[in-house]
């Protein structure tokens, strides 16, 4: 697997698609500049989301006790899931009482981050993702790259061509709408046949034992409203304390995401229907491990609206699958290395800290503080290369010593002035794309010693 | 008012241009400066790799050479924000200030007697403007404002822009400038673009390793536009 620096290197290769990669989310952070322009509340409002959540995350057995309790006496059956593994299970363990090999999911990351799919898959379950963007990157046998836009990495030229591979659409049309309707009839045909549907869930609402699913595309609703069994996944920081809540978390959401004003649909499903099932199912998977951490227990405050993501200009020239984790961006490079810090630990390094992406946080959450933590984290765990570890070392020895410094600048400069070639050649990266600063005759402290003392 | 300059170690070594524009522009405002003979590194590039633990020789050399002082003023924004931030003083923490910050907001500087009769890009170094919050950011709502076109805007001649993107990061971001050497120089291009689309002859900023970046791309690709840094430009006379 490429790390990341190795990834984007591979993205970047192409400028061209580099650029509208880049443009494109721009324009989305654009979107949500002026949408959250508009309302002169905008950062009182961050700042009442980040409480109601910090709250929230203080009170978490209790508010996830009280919302069970509400949910059951709805008629909401209740699942536990310690992890990836016991959320899984629950799952297929409830497809199998039902004897269905075929169901429909909308968006839910936290099914990515169990890897649901590919365990349902294994035991033959036709898993079909009804997002429009899931369903193409399905199709593709990827993963999405962005977490509210999955397909952001592929162009309507790739789209056509996916269509045309697995819908049978004509070769070489690229056309948007065109290629729309061909994915409706596609999903309209597994939606009237699913007996099972999954979605996802943007909050729970303690109170009263309800959950929201907000999507743009309707196709959360469409499944459940069709199925006999509706399967609701989330994980334990998903719970708000009231229903009033939302009033917060609603306008912040979609803004946040999109620049619009609210998700075209912001479903709220409270109780089974008259002959439907109806589960939700609490997934933990690290999530508590994380609250214990002072440094990143905000972290859990995320409500997923990949802000973070389009202002992100590391993330907007690197692509999404450059972070190998189902949420990429800089909150993906905060939450990832709770799963696994080795595999992970180049994540934290992904992000020059501008922090931009603590700006836009709808929940204010400090992601490029969190990041500076993780480094310091990772670091000490021993999880630095050998050679980063000598250099470091030796950098500190050598700036707690002045007389060492001025002896090494001098040096230094000398060299870079007589033997060039020794820094300007292949081995530096500073040099790749960029010429070394030309050395002056003098250090600062050079000239003040001969011409201020 | 006893002020010591704070010369960051790559200024010290590449750009005494700097420096020295920083030391001539405090006396003239009336500042008695100190420079202490001492000073390294302030510590930044270890901590933002992971190793603040390692850094104490450095925060004890800082000390022991910027201690008594009424104010410890220094043309980084970046480094200025790692010893607010993290040096375990906190008289350190409490006194030292990004000097654009420390001629808006200490000295209270109404005028200056600078010319500089060119077009400049102005590049918001993201530490000293959402770290500093030496200007307004972009993504808040909140009334914008700037402490560095404020200054600019003391001097005589001296025309400035912003690039389309006001306040996106040019990439530098410490060791990240090596270690992530694609995405930093393509950032840097960016920005640069878009500067190069003002016709600007100089793109300015607050922090000296975003613009030495950004000076590298600019010599690669021999473009006439040259960098500064924006007390070089509150320093100049005609």
């Amino acid at each position: 697997m490429l790390n990341h620096a190795e990834a984007s290197e591979k993205f970047i290769t192409n400028q061209e698609r580099t650029d509208w990669h880049d443009d494109t989310l721009w324009f989305v952070r654009s979107k949500r500049d002026k949408a959250s322009k508009l309302l002169p509340e905008w950062e009182a409002l961050r700042e009442q989301a980040s409480q109601i959540k910090e709250h929230m995350l203080s009170n978490l057995p209790q508010y996830l006790l009280e919302f069970e309790a509400k949910a059951q006496a709805n008629g909401i059956q209740v699942h536990w899931a310690k992890d990836a593994h016991e959320h899984n299970e629950i799952v297929y363990s409830i497809i199998q009482k039902h004897g269905d090999k075929a169901l429909v999911k909308s968006k839910s990351m936290l099914t990515e981050e169990c890897h649901l799919n590919a365990y349902l898959e294994q035991k033959g379950i036709d898993v079909v993702d009804t997002d429009l963007g899931e369903r193409i990157v399905q199709f593709r046998k990827e993963v999405p790259s962005h977490i509210v836009l999955p397909a952001i990495h592929l162009k309507k030229e790739d789209v056509g061509e996916t269509f045309h591979q697995h819908l049978g659409t004509p070769k070489g049309n690229k056309d948007p709408q065109f290629l729309t309707e061909a994915a409706r009839i596609h999903l309209r045909e597994k939606f009237l046949g699913a007996k099972v549907a999954i979605t996802g869930v943007n909050f729970a609402v303690a109170e009263t034992g309800e959950f929201v699913v907000c999507t743009n595309e309707g196709n959360a609703d469409m499944g459940a409203h069709l199925s006999d069994v509706h399967i609701a996944c989330m994980g334990i920081e998903k719970i708000i304390p009231k229903r009033q809540d939302l009033g917060v978390f609603l306008r912040l959401l979609a803004r946040s995401a999109t620049g619009q004003l609210i998700t075209t649909y912001s479903s709220h499903f409270a109780k089974p229907r008259a002959g439907q099932e109806m589960h939700i199912v609490l997934v933990d998977n690290g999530r508590s491990r994380q609250l214990a951490r002072d440094e990143f227990r905000n972290s859990l405050k995320c409500i997923r609206c990949a802000a973070c993501f389009n202002t992100c200009p590391v993330y907007r020239r690197s692509g999404g699958h450059s972070y190998h984790q189902p949420v990429a961006g800089p909150i993906g490079s905060i939450l990832a290395p709770n799963f696994d810090k080795k595999a992970n630990v180049d994540l934290p390094f992904a992000s020059t800290l501008c922090g931009s992406c603590s700006n836009v946080c709808p929940v204010k959450i400090n992601i490029h503080e969190q990041l500076w933590f993780w480094r310091q984290d990772l670091m000490k765990e021993g999880l630095a290369p050998a050679g980063k570890v000598l250099g470091m070392k030796l950098m500190a020895w050598m700036m707690s010593n002045p007389s060492v410094f001025r002896l090494a600048g001098g040096i230094g400069r000398k060299v870079m002035s007589w033997f060039p070639f020794l820094v300007n050649n292949g081995m530096n990266p500073w040099f790749k794309q960029r010429e070394m600063p030309a050395p002056p005759k003098q250090s600062f402290q050079e000239w003040y010693k001969s011409n201020r003392s | 008012m006893r002020v010591a300059l704070f010369v960051p170690c790559y200024i010290d070594q590449f750009y005494p241009q700097v420096a020295i524009a920083s030391l001539e522009l405090l006396e003239k405002l009336g500042c008695e400066v100190s420079v202490p003979k001492n000073q390294t590194c302030c510590g930044q590039p270890m901590a933002n790799s992971g190793f603040a633990h390692i850094t104490s020789g450095c925060d004890t050399n800082f000390s022991a050479n910027f201690s008594g002082y009424d104010y410890i003023v220094g043309p980084s924004g970046s480094c200025v924000l790692h010893l607010k931030e993290h040096h375990p003083d906190a008289k350190i923490r409490a006194s030292v200030f990004e000097i654009c910050e420390f001629l808006v907001d200490v000295l209270k500087v109404k005028s200056l007697p600078s010319y500089f009769p060119h077009k400049i890009g102005l590049h918001q170094s993201c530490h000293g403007q959402r770290g500093l919050r030496i200007s307004s950011m972009t993504e808040l709502n909140e009334k914008p404002f700037s402490k560095l076109t404020y200054l600019l805007d003391l001097v005589k001649g001296c025309e400035w822009k912003y690039p389309e993107r006001q306040d996106e990061c040019c990439g530098f971001g410490g060791t990240f400038c090596v270690t992530e050497e694609a995405v930093s120089v393509k950032m840097g291009q960016d920005r640069i673009q878009e500067h190069q689309a003002n016709e600007v002859e100089f793109i300015v900023g607050a922090d000296t390793s975003c613009l030495m970046h950004m000076e590298g791309i600019l010599k690669r690709s021999a473009s006439n536009v040259g960098v500064k840094h924006i007390v070089e430009i509150l320093n100049a006379h005609a």
